[in-house]
């Protein structure tokens, strides 16, 4: 009887299916679609993260903008340099030489740095976080709750012990979802030639920064006194604001700085090994 | 007749899949913000709906039943649906490239949308003919895609409406779904019984 059930089962369903599976095939052969077996080969060359760093949804759009000529090759950023140099000589075309963008997060102020006016209890996001105010003084600053981290295809970020994130100077691709994944804007995307940055968003005046954090920004100006190019750097709304030009800027506006916010050549500092052995470093020294 | 009439009214109003039994919100809310994708889902949903009545009752009738076991329609149902929302998705990317990409994701998610599972249990269950089976399966397609249409063209006015900034996004769309149910069970009392 059981045997039988099975059998019944089995058959009946087996049936059902392969009466379906002929339908489809029948209709597949009729209904085929010619497409261009370009786009499927650049498709195919991509690195199919779909991450839509270059500006159109997913790869294999690109790929049809390629053929269609309204991207250059070096649109992508999450391929690479072999990538884009396969692409550009197969399709014949100049790679549109793009420098390297990186993910910059522009805030130093850590659990150990910002004052604490509040602990936060609701949904682990920053974005709920952010409609409340999040538990630190400062409002401009880093939420610490990795929604950047969360938004990173590429494992190109951490969350540190001092609870900001980082990004891994060799992983990142430059694609850009964790700054569109921060609420409160902290994290920008720059061109590696970029080395100065000011690490600091809060808005306020000195006095009520600096009461919020140890690395505030209090906009006193002494950086673009210092800036070996002049005008270079800004003070607007209580921040210094950097204007990059074609002139490098060195690493002389950090000297004088009172709080430490403003930094040169620090972003290489962190690769993802070194990252991980300091996490492990960290785990040994708690435990 | 008079019965056919009244399934189609009942199950495109009345017990409407989306706002009274709240099945298929998933394209309810995310294929409902402009209406010309919103009708042309519709269109696909129920197209595959009314095929779905078609081809599933006979397999009830005259393999399941016939061969004692209906405790199979579960696992049928589904195949029968899959492979049509299959056959759906060749047509329309053979017809209409420019719908196929608007509908993207969703239409291959017909397949899950448990709108139309739940119309072909409705319809075992509820011991339909064949005839009845299909104007049921029709009807309630047009009652699905009558509510997204609905949604889309209030979501379109949303777009210009001065929404507080908490409500921005889906909270609203819930809001505005949940409206839309309250509504719809006015209709509860335009047929008896």
């Amino acid at each position: 009887m059981v045997i039988e059930t099975i059998i019944v089962s089995a058959v009946s369903m087996g049936g059902i299916a392969a009466a379906l599976a002929v339908f489809l095939i029948f209709a597949d052969s009729k209904l085929k679609v010619k497409t261009d077996p370009m786009v499927d080969k650049l498709t195919d060359m991509l690195p199919g993260t779909n991450c839509g760093g270059c500006g159109v949804p997913g790869c294999s759009a690109f790929a049809e903008a390629l053929i269609k000529g309204e991207m250059s090759p070096g649109g992508c950023v999450a391929g690479g340099e072999d990538v884009v140099n396969e692409i550009a000589a197969l399709l014949g075309v100049d790679a549109g030489s793009k420098s390297r963008m990186l993910a910059v997060v522009l805030c130093k102020g850590g659990s150990a740095e910002a004052v604490q006016k509040a602990t936060y209890r609701g949904e682990v996001n920053c974005t709920a976080a952010d409609i409340s105010g999040g538990g630190k003084g400062c409002v401009y600053g880093c939420l610490g709750l990795g929604e950047c981290v969360d938004a990173c295809d590429f494992g190109a970020m951490g969350m540190d012990d001092n609870g900001l994130p980082v990004v891994f100077y060799d992983k990142c691709v430059g694609c850009g979802a964790c700054a569109k994944a921060c609420p409160r804007d902290i994290i920008e995307m720059h061109p590696e030639e970029h080395k100065l940055f000011v690490y600091c968003k809060n808005k306020d005046k000195g006095p009520k920064a600096k009461k919020v954090c140890t690395v505030a920004c209090i906009a006193c100006s002494l950086c673009a006194k210092d800036c070996e190019v002049e005008g270079a750097i800004a003070m607007q709304s209580n921040i210094a604001v950097i204007e990059y030009g074609p002139d490098p800027l060195g690493g002389d506006a950090i000297k004088r700085c009172p709080t430490k916010c403003i930094l040169f050549d620090v972003e290489k500092d962190v690769t993802k090994e070194r990252f991980e052995a300091a996490q492990k470093g960290a785990v040994l020294k708690t435990g | 007749m008079v019965k056919l009439l009244m399934i189609f009214i009942s199950a495109s109003l009345i017990n409407n899949f989306v706002l009274t039994y709240f099945l298929g919100i998933c394209p309810f809310i995310g294929v409902s913000n402009k209406t010309e994708n919103a009708l042309n889902m519709g269109f696909a949903t129920t197209f595959v709906m009314t095929l779905t009545a078609a081809v599933t009752w006979p397999i009830y009738h005259y393999i399941l039943v016939k061969f004692n076991v209906p405790y199979l329609e579960y696992v049928s149902f589904i195949i029968v649906i899959a492979s049509l929302v299959q056959f759906v998705e060749m047509y329309v990317k053979k017809s209409s490239p420019s719908l196929y990409k608007a509908l993207g994701i969703f239409l291959p998610l017909i397949t899950t949308n448990c709108a139309i599972l739940g119309l072909a249990l409705f319809m075992v269950l509820r011991d339909y003919g064949f005839l009845e089976s299909i104007v049921f399966g029709f009807a309630t397609g047009v009652g699905f895609t009558l509510a997204l249409v609905m949604m889309s063209g209030i979501r379109e006015e949303l777009e210009f409406a001065d929404v507080p900034k908490v409500f921005q996004g889906a909270s609203i769309t819930f809001l505005v779904a949940g409206l839309m149910a309250l509504a719809f069970m006015g209709f509860a009392g335009l047929i008896r019984g």
